[in-house]
């Protein structure tokens, strides 16, 4: 077997809280609290968990956007944990992010062609015209899209103007946090199914994080179940969904609301039944 | 829809709300088009709509709590208010809202006041409307409520020392404190974590049979609406595209658009690719004359340039020039000449 995509090993981040009292400082977040996971080249790996339960941390250290209180995240081979800023130019090459909320994460007054390209010129690459119109081409947008702004699109459009720009430099690993929870279910089947095309076609290592698990159930062939800031299960998809083996998988799992359960006479009653007995 | 031809219609005693022809537009722009809707006593009626479908525009026009300058047309009548609500004044809706009519809004930290404790808050709701005899008896009632939610001992605290499921629970509470006939939920669960709506699910349903109040449940989570609702109407570019119990609607759809969401909402049965609805949402107001989903219906033909009749009944049918297959009857039909084959 070949070095792993992403190998994280005990991962630990602790947030300083401000100080409330004058006597003793106020006991420190614990984000992460010994995470280890590890990414397979071409994988295509889900992270599911509450709010509150890490998994932006996890992501944010792995992309290098936040520094670890203690551990290792290895990217390809390299440690990333220990490297200065200016040394992580591979890293930011190869590991690319979407994130939920499109409207946020593109800047309002650049044109969509300068969005796209923008990843390009930071990284010292000509930003040809013709690559921006091949990007917008493959999530399925008009060459025209190139010459207006966000605010002009709508919300799953404004999400394949993200996942363009997330491409624009050729990433190998393809970091995606929540990317369809701000979408409406009609848009939602559209970006998944975009974002499952451009994995397969451009053989990327995909990272998927939802709160919701039954989209990365769709999307990911394996999944880490974090809560409290510790993975507390992982393993196959469909396995995990079927027989959850830990209490916390098993609450999230019967707390799903699902079509097919409701239809068969499931009832809230059912769903906070779940929720308690484990 | 004759709506807006005056005929003194007597508001029908079996139901507990009644929309007639509602039409909810902005200077030019209609939003919500002719939307019919009633719901009966205790009766669990869900909205689903995806974002500018005028879903949540159609809850604010019967509380009478629409943006200035957004005005609505037609009736809505209220069991056991003389008046319509539609044109009602202030101090009118003012009387009626968190007594008979009560909603929770998605967003919890922006329906409670950051600067009052929950507990006089909740008091608050049945004392500016008489319900309680005087301050303590609504501060007994209000922890008595609390209790109800499952947050015994936190009529002291503020909002901000609470989590976001702990605080759509005190919504909640506000809301049923007066017992209301009809209690509006827009969206009360989208913000929050699967298990917290599974217990927030549950309070309000609670809350709703102990006191035999009606519920209008609006959201765009299909799984939710079948989990708690009776019938569902859904919407779509501002009007109301097929309605029925719930069960029919989402095991035999008819309208197009219905079909293709419960397609692409399926992720379980579904194969590698989802079935998708092409196109994106056109924003409010923007939606195409005639049938409002033909600019994304495969089925669309010259014919839905006009606006599709309602076939069926008031309370279940679908607006469609193009119905999708009746399954039930296809069964049907099947079955019975199997029968006469034997």
């Amino acid at each position: 077997m070949t070095e792993p995509a992403i190998q994280v090993t005990d991962l630990v981040r602790d947030y300083p809280r401000p100080r409330t009292s004058l006597l003793r400082a106020s006991p420190p977040v614990h984000a992460l609290r010994g995470v280890s996971l590890e990414v397979q080249e071409g994988e295509r790996f889900g992270i599911v968990g509450e709010s509150g339960c890490g998994k932006s941390t996890l992501l944010r250290i792995i992309a290098a956007l936040d520094r670890a209180t203690s551990g290792q995240v290895v990217v390809e081979g390299t440690d990333i944990t220990r490297l200065p800023e200016r040394r992580l130019r591979f890293l930011r090459e190869n590991l690319q992010l979407v994130f939920q909320d499109p409207m946020s994460s593109l800047d309002p007054r650049m044109r969509v062609r300068d969005i796209i390209a923008e990843p390009l010129v930071v990284q010292g690459h000509p930003a040809s015209g013709e690559r921006v119109r091949e990007l917008l081409d493959a999530v399925g947008l008009s060459a025209d899209a190139g010459d207006r702004y966000p605010h002009q699109f709508s919300g799953g459009q404004r999400q394949r103007i993200s996942i363009a720009r997330a491409l624009a430099p050729r990433p190998r690993i393809l970091i995606a946090d929540e990317p369809v929870s701000a979408l409406d279910v009609s848009v939602r089947a559209q970006v998944l199914n975009l974002i499952s095309d451009l994995v397969d076609e451009l053989n990327l290592t995909l990272i998927f994080v939802s709160h919701d698990l039954s989209v990365v159930k769709h999307v990911c062939s394996r999944v880490a179940v974090m809560n409290a800031g510790q993975i507390v299960e992982t393993g196959p998809t469909a396995d995990v969904y079927a027989a959850p083996t830990h209490p916390y998988t098993r609450r999230l799992v019967s707390a799903i609301p699902t079509l097919q359960r409701a239809l068969s006479g499931a009832t809230t009653t059912d769903l906070v039944k779940g929720v308690l007995s484990t | 829809m004759s709506a807006l031809v005056e005929e003194p219609e007597v508001a029908e005693q079996s139901d507990v709300l009644a929309v007639r022809g509602l039409t909810v537009s902005v200077r030019d722009k209609v939003l919500v088009e002719d939307v019919d809707l009633t719901v009966g006593p205790g009766e669990r009626v869900g909205l689903i709509g995806e974002s500018g479908s005028g879903k949540s525009l159609t809850a604010l026009s019967v509380l009478g709590l629409l943006p200035e300058d957004v005005h609505a047309k037609g009736s809505v009548r209220l069991a056991g208010i003389d008046h319509d609500l539609i044109g009602a004044d202030e101090r009118q809706l003012a009387r009626i809202r968190g007594r008979d009519l009560a909603m929770v809004f998605q967003e919890p930290m922006t329906a409670l006041n950051p600067t009052m404790r929950v507990g006089d808050q909740i008091a608050e709701a049945m004392l500016i409307h008489r319900t309680v005899p005087n301050r303590r008896a609504a501060r007994t009632a209000a922890t008595a409520l609390l209790d109800r939610v499952q947050l015994p001992g936190v009529a002291r605290a503020y909002p901000h020392q609470l989590s976001g499921g702990q605080r759509q629970r005190v919504v909640v509470a506000i809301a049923l404190a007066n017992d209301p006939a009809l209690l509006i939920c827009d969206e009360p669960t989208t913000a929050l974590d699967v298990t917290v709506q599974a217990m927030v699910l549950d309070l309000i349903l609670q809350g709703v049979a102990a006191r035999e109040s009606a519920l209008l449940f609006i959201t765009h989570d299909l799984a939710v609406v079948a989990t708690i609702c009776q019938r569902v109407l859904v919407m779509y570019g501002g009007r109301v595209v097929e309605s029925g119990p719930v069960h029919e609607v989402f095991t035999n759809p008819r309208h197009r658009y219905t079909e293709g969401l419960l397609a692409a909402s399926d992720l379980d049965s579904a194969a590698h690719r989802l079935p998708t609805i092409p196109g994106n949402v056109p924003a409010a107001g923007n939606f195409p004359t005639g049938c409002v989903f033909r600019t994304r219906c495969a089925h669309a033909t010259d014919i839905c340039t006009t606006t599709p009749p309602w076939t069926g009944s008031a309370s279940s049918g679908f607006a469609c020039h193009h119905p999708a297959p009746d399954l039930v009857a296809l069964e049907t039909r099947r079955s019975s000449r199997e029968v006469a084959d034997d």
